[in-house]
């Protein structure tokens, strides 16, 4: 049986963008959090609004707002950046029955767009047989207009607030983070990785404060456990 | 509010801006073009898969053990109720209200 060719449409577009709806909502709290961490860390509205444009990752904004220093840390916040969205790599080949039929702003433009959740909401339609790739754009486009205007809107909001360093509500960038680590457990194959990546990531933060190190550290640490662990029982 | 709380763009910022930007769109874009180039081995691909868990557990971590009580408790309640309800918004309500309720107190 062959299948219908992949597409590209304006409805598919459209379509992906109401599917994305929910994941919208869930996602207002964390943009204006990230927001808000901006205008705590010392950004500009225009400044703020630039950076969720173009880098368009609560984890990574939310990461390196936490840990913004005067003057700006241009390349701990690149290096940042990318061990934080190492996953992003992950999640393009992915959808490759996709992309692979697709040339132009409609490829490297879906690619801009994609973030974990459009990424797994596509996956679902493309396993489907959904065969319009319009879809993760559409979904991605939604997600993006959703994350510019609440993360400014939490700017705006934390200019007015004011909040004390310390204040509880900062809490909800490490809370962004706990449940995205909740989502991310697999099972005991997770175990050992995870605890060595705690011990190390621990073990760097307190023997050398002040940089982002430990987060690199720990990570390289505990992946790297699990894989060789993977290839000597195999 | 003076202007530049809004309009302000110091040079350093916007570098780091670029950069970030940069990295996280080659992650996006170049991880699909790379696939598409070439067959990645097994190890490299076992090594990404561990990658998202253990970043996030070295990023909770620490900072758990340097926030103190306050922060952990707000952790456990988060960690309960994203376990319980799977819901983004509540879990980090749940979470931040119980910092909240430890910091009032004291």
């Amino acid at each position: 049986m062959t299948q219908p060719p992949v597409v590209f449409t304006r409805h598919g577009m459209w379509r992906g963008a109401r599917a994305a709806v929910p994941m919208l909502l869930g996602t207002v709290p964390f943009a204006l959090v990230t927001g808000i961490a901006a205008q705590a860390a010392g950004l500009s509205a225009l400044e703020q609004v630039l950076m969720s444009a173009t880098v368009f990752g609560g984890a990574a904004q939310l990461l390196v707002l936490g840990n913004w220093a005067c003057p700006a840390p241009v390349l701990t916040a690149t290096l940042a950046a990318l061990t934080v969205n190492l996953r992003l790599v992950l999640m393009g080949p992915v959808l490759g029955p996709w992309f692979d039929r697709l040339r132009g702003w409609k490829l490297w433009g879906s690619l801009f767009l994609l973030v974990d959740q459009n990424w797994g909401l596509a996956l679902r339609e493309m396993n489907a047989g959904g065969r319009d790739a319009g879809w993760v754009f559409g979904a991605g486009m939604a997600m993006w207009l959703q994350w510019v205007v609440m993360s400014a809107v939490g700017h705006a909001a934390g200019a007015t607030l004011r909040l004390p360093a310390g204040h509880p509500l900062f809490f909800c960038s490490l809370a962004v983070f706990v449940c995205m680590l909740a989502g991310q457990w697999r099972g005991r194959v997770d175990l050992l990785p995870w605890a060595v990546a705690a011990g190390v990531a621990v073990g760097t933060s307190l023997i050398w404060p002040g940089s982002f190190a430990y987060i690199v550290a720990g990570a390289v640490a505990g992946s790297l456990t699990g894989a060789v662990r993977d290839m000597v029982r195999r | 509010m003076a202007s530049g709380a809004i309009w302000g763009l110091d040079p350093l910022t916007l570098a780091a801006i670029v950069g970030m930007a940069v990295a996280t769109y080659a992650c996006r874009a170049g991880g699909y073009w790379v696939f598409s180039k070439i067959t990645p081995t097994p190890f490299l691909r076992a090594v990404l898969t561990y990658i998202p868990g253990t970043l996030f557990v070295s990023f909770v971590l620490p900072a758990l053990v340097k926030g103190g009580v306050q922060t952990a408790a707000g952790a456990v309640v988060t960690l309960l109720v994203m376990l319980r309800t799977r819901s983004f918004p509540w879990s980090m309500l749940g979470g931040t209200a119980a910092v909240w309720a430890i910091w009032a107190w004291r």
